[in-house]
């Protein structure tokens, strides 16, 4: 028999052991993609690869504040110098000219494939106009630096292309470099070389970058003691949030154990029940953790502060094993735990039911809260069932609640009387939340992310005064290859021309602008004439033209290079600001194809008309996707698929007791509590003026989850002549160790904690209150009668 | 971006003729730098039309370019080219808009050092604050009241690396001709009428 028993013991510390080295190789995120969906529609999935490795998601906002102007400009070029010699960043922008001369080589070299070249444009009549119009622009006032450029470029190609590719005049500068036109600061732009979801590297970067401006500030003496480094952008916000909830979650966490541990050791006063009591828990957290971090390969930093919230529930089983049993011999709680384990395991299922729903979501968020919530609840209960009774000693003595019980049970009565009341808070709380559905939910995505309004405000400042693209409305177009996505976006550029033209967009950037689609550019080359022909042409082409051919001799030279040297290719574009600008509209998608994105301009003070886009991309492979409106319908459809889950849950919760009961009365019996307290606290939270988000439809759930134990407990006690005593005393106990376990979530400063923890602390109290309002008399003569009633 | 150093330092050019063209009133008695400084400084605004011809080396011929010019105290100065391409260039505090082919870009002076400090000279004449424009260029001035000329040469030697000299030529206190020498021997004369007082 001490064989047999040593068994599950053996197996559970296995277990034990192999989760923890599997939680310590785990990767921890905090990113949006938990919010992203697995099954995205085209335009989601721009968003997605947007949000993931798309530019916006590894820009980060740099500003140097305080000191004098000098001590910034010295420490922006110092920064940005240090920065450049790292590889962990593949851009720095200063406002410093540092790849200007890089650029405009580039420009020079490849200027025939970067420019629209036909054969008409080096024709004799072609040559003719573009010599007379170059002609014509000596003579204005910016004549004087055009000078230089006639001879090798009397097409005026450069020109060109420095009117179309030359961003506009950028943030404004002073010394050299960026600066707020506002207010004191000076202003960066860094491009992370890693991706926008690999939160490390991002807390790696942000990390060099603090050092190498401290160092900077030592290095350029005492008056740059006083300048501060401020950071922003999507990047800094995921480390902010993983570090914010990780403080969080640790902050909670002790504060819950340390009241949870108290309230134990004050009732068992026996620390070896408290120990043993624990263990569970922990059990369970190190299930649910490898769970997700199998099923997932990532755990979101959510799903992590969940874990706090499953103790409350978890550490429940123990209290029901020590206090119901109360047998302080083994054999005699061998025989209370074959009472009550049904009890439990039926309460367990019902939880589990109700998170099962949460996997079929097609959000990886979601289906993590529930895999976590499934993984730990399993965890917990076998090891309560089948590890704990081995572990306790053979006489464990711990404070007997039976006459704590007793007492309790003499309130009931009072307590059935009070019903009434219960009726009344539910009818008015449902008359709240009716008077609300309207704004019921609170839709904005913004609502579920733990960065501070102070850091937003910082951000919206620093992309205010850089000017960093907001990329509301964009274009995109997919290719099988990099060139094929390219090729694609040239089809579009006439119908995009088009609505410049007719006034419905002020313009828009492409790729191609900076990297041609390989036909493009063969087309072009082929357009360049020989040198003979061109000398030819040119003879001609100067008749009546106050010039002679033999000043382009440099022009003919070029033409001739450009016919050698052949395209242009992305790896030419390295060290250039072009890499950049086209990296942020060129992106290679999971699944190997490329994406070609535009960006496109609205008119000054207005917006763009989404029906009049839809209609000239109509019969292209294109789609037009406005961000900020996709990410809000994005959360929308999030939520819309959470609350039906949720509801698909309550339903399977309800079958399952009914199927499990036998009895519709009774099953009645055990859902009318947990849903009178979900409408209560649904009201109460809208009354004090919450909106509820995702996380308080989770805690809802919650209390179902909790609550069920209870409402169940009260259920078996009515079919056994009323429930025990000790029973009644552990269903306190437990109430109150999850009141302590959510109840410091209200205080964490994180939103999405916040918002369980209102829900779940009121909610599991309410449960309880309700299940004992609504139980059934102790006679068992008169437990048939209510029943109907 | 496009070499910007080019860029101001045909400006300075520019601009400098451009502060000089403005004088109203006749020449005091005691003719100097002095005076003439302060009888330019005297005008406070008005409209004259121009006519520049550029001699370029690499040209068989100068062309030719016209239209108006527009000043008014104490810092707008702009510069409507009507021939042979409609261009716009105006000067507004720290603040240089060129407008072209429906193109529009705005420069801050403050940005570019070189600038500041031919707008602190532009100021100077404005104020006739003599010593700030010597500050910047070695002033000669030749010829009588009936017809005199002014020659700057800028003292920094980057800006001569550029321009050889600019050389205004007036009467009483009407400026008639500025002249702009560069460094490579090509020459721009740009012709002054005054349209009357706004």
């Amino acid at each position: 028999m001490k064989r047999r028993a040593a068994l599950p013991v053996l197996l559970w510390l296995a277990a034990l052991l192999a989760s923890a080295v599997l939680v310590a190789q785990s990767r921890y995120a905090a990113d949006m993609s938990a919010f992203l969906p697995q099954a995205p529609t085209a335009q989601e999935r721009v968003l997605a690869d947007q949000l993931r490795d798309g530019l916006i998601s590894r820009l980060i906002l740099l500003g140097i504040d305080g000191a004098d102007a000098d001590t910034r400009a010295a420490l922006s070029k110092d920064l940005a110098a240090r920065l450049r010699a790292n590889p962990a960043f593949a851009a720095v922008e200063n406002g410093q000219p540092v790849s200007a001369q890089r650029d405009e080589r580039l420009l020079l070299q490849y200027r025939y494939v970067l420019t629209p070249t036909t054969a008409s444009t080096f024709s004799v009549a072609g040559l003719h106009q573009a010599i007379a119009d170059s002609i014509d622009r000596l003579a204005s006032p910016m004549g004087q630096n055009l000078k230089n450029l006639l001879p090798s470029d009397p097409t005026g190609a450069m020109l060109k292309l420095f009117q179309e590719l030359v961003p506009g005049d950028g943030p404004e500068r002073a010394q050299d470099i960026w600066v707020a036109p506002d207010m004191p600061r000076a202003l960066l732009l860094v491009e992370t070389s890693s991706q926008g979801t690999d939160t490390d590297a991002l807390q790696a970067a942000i990390t060099t970058i603090r050092a190498d401006f401290g160092d900077a500030q030592r290095h350029a003496g005492p008056t740059a003691r006083h300048a501060t480094l401020v950071m922003s952008g999507p990047g800094v916000f995921a480390v902010q949030s993983r570090a914010l909830i990780k403080g969080a979650v640790e902050r909670v966490s002790i504060i819950g154990a340390a009241l949870i541990v108290g309230l134990l050791l004050l009732v068992y006063r026996s620390p070896i029940a408290l120990v043993l009591g624990l263990l569970p828990v922990l059990s369970g957290i190190l299930a649910g953790i490898v769970a997700v971090s199998l099923g997932f390969g990532v755990v979101q930093g959510i799903t992590l502060g969940f874990g706090t919230t499953l103790m409350g529930e978890a550490v429940d089983y123990a209290i029901y094993l020590f206090v119901q049993s109360g047998q302080p011999a083994d054999a005699d709680r061998r025989a209370s735990l074959q009472g009550f384990w049904p009890t439990i395991r039926l309460g367990m299922l019902t939880s589990v039911f109700g998170f099962a729903t949460l996997l079929l979501s097609g959000f990886p968020g979601l289906a993590q809260l529930g895999l976590y919530s499934i993984a730990g609840l399993i965890a917990a209960a076998l090891v309560t069932r089948f590890v704990l009774p081995q572990l306790l000693p053979a006489r464990l003595s711990i404070r007997d609640l039976a006459p704590f019980g007793e007492r309790l049970a003499q309130h009931l009565p009072r307590l059935r009387r009070m019903r009434w009341l219960l009726g009344i808070a539910v009818v008015l709380a449902a008359g709240v939340l009716f008077a609300h559905r309207h704004t019921l939910w609170n839709t904005r995505l913004s609502a579920l992310s733990p960065v501070s309004p102070a850091s937003l405000a910082l951000d919206a400042q620093l992309r205010r005064q850089l000017g960093a693209p907001d990329s509301g409305d964009l274009i995109a177009v997919e290719g099988v290859s990099a060139d094929a996505a390219l090729a694609a976006a040239e089809a579009l550029q006439p119908r995009l021309q088009t609505l410049v033209t007719q006034g419905v967009i002020a313009g828009y950037n492409s790729p191609t602008h900076y990297l041609p689609s390989a036909a493009t550019q063969r087309r072009r080359l082929a357009a360049l004439p020989d040198a003979d022909t061109l000398r030819a042409h040119l003879e001609q082409a100067v008749a009546g033209l106050p010039v002679k051919a033999t000043l382009f001799a440099p022009f003919v030279r070029d033409v001739q290079a450009a016919r050698a040297q052949g395209p242009l290719t992305r790896a030419q574009l390295a060290h250039t600001s072009f890499a950049l600008a086209l990296d942020g509209m060129l992106l290679r998608q999971p699944d190997g194809h490329w994406l070609a994105m535009l960006p496109l301009h609205a008119k000054p003070h207005t917006e763009i008309d989404s029906a009049q886009i839809h209609a000239a991309l109509a019969g292209t492979p294109a789609i037009y996707i406005n961000l900020g409106q996709l990410s809000n319908s994005l959360y929308d459809g999030y939520l819309r698929t959470a609350a039906w889950l949720s509801l698909a849950g309550l339903l399977s919760i309800a079958i399952l007791l009914l199927f499990t009961l036998r009895s519709l009365p009774r099953a009645l019996r055990v859902l009318a509590p947990l849903f009178g307290a979900v409408i209560v606290v649904g009201g109460g939270l809208l009354l004090a003026g919450q909106q509820l988000t995702l996380l308080h439809l989770i805690g809802l759930m919650l209390i179902v989850a909790v609550g069920s134990n209870y409402a169940l407990f009260f259920d078996q006690g009515a079919q056994s002549g009323g429930i025990a005593p000790r029973t009644l005393a552990s269903l306190l106990l437990a109430n109150l160790t999850t009141v302590f376990g959510f109840g410091p979530l209200a205080l964490s400063g994180v939103p999405v904690l916040q918002a369980m923890g209102m829900t779940v602390g009121p909610g599991v109290l309410l449960a309880l209150l309700f299940s004992a309002m609504l139980s059934a008399p102790s006679s068992p003569a008169a437990a048939q009668s209510p029943a109907t009633a | 971006m496009m070499s910007t150093s080019r860029l101001n330092l045909s400006l300075r050019a520019i601009l400098a003729g451009l502060a000089l063209t403005w004088a109203g009133s006749t020449l005091a008695a005691g003719w100097s730098l002095q005076s003439l400084t302060q009888a330019l400084a005297q005008y406070r605004g008005g409209r004259a039309e121009f006519t520049e011809t550029k001699t370029l080396a690499m040209l068989d011929k100068p062309i030719e370019s016209s239209g108006e010019l527009r000043f008014a105290a104490p810092d707008f100065l702009q510069m409507r080219t009507v021939k042979p391409k409609p261009q716009t260039l105006t000067l507004m505090g720290n603040q240089l808009t060129l407008d072209m082919g429906g193109r529009s870009r705005q420069f801050d002076l403050r940005d570019h050092p070189d600038i500041a400090t031919l707008i602190d000279g532009i100021r100077a004449t404005l104020n006739g604050d003599l010593t700030t424009l010597q500050k910047h260029y070695t002033l000669t001035l030749d010829g009588a009241p009936a017809h005199w000329t002014l020659t700057l040469v800028p003292r920094n030697d980057k800006a001569r690396e550029h321009v050889r000299d600019i050389r205004i030529g007036g009467h009483e206190g009407v400026v008639k001709t500025v002249t702009v020498e560069q460094a490579d021997g090509d020459v721009s004369v740009m012709h002054i009428t005054p349209i009357g007082t706004p």
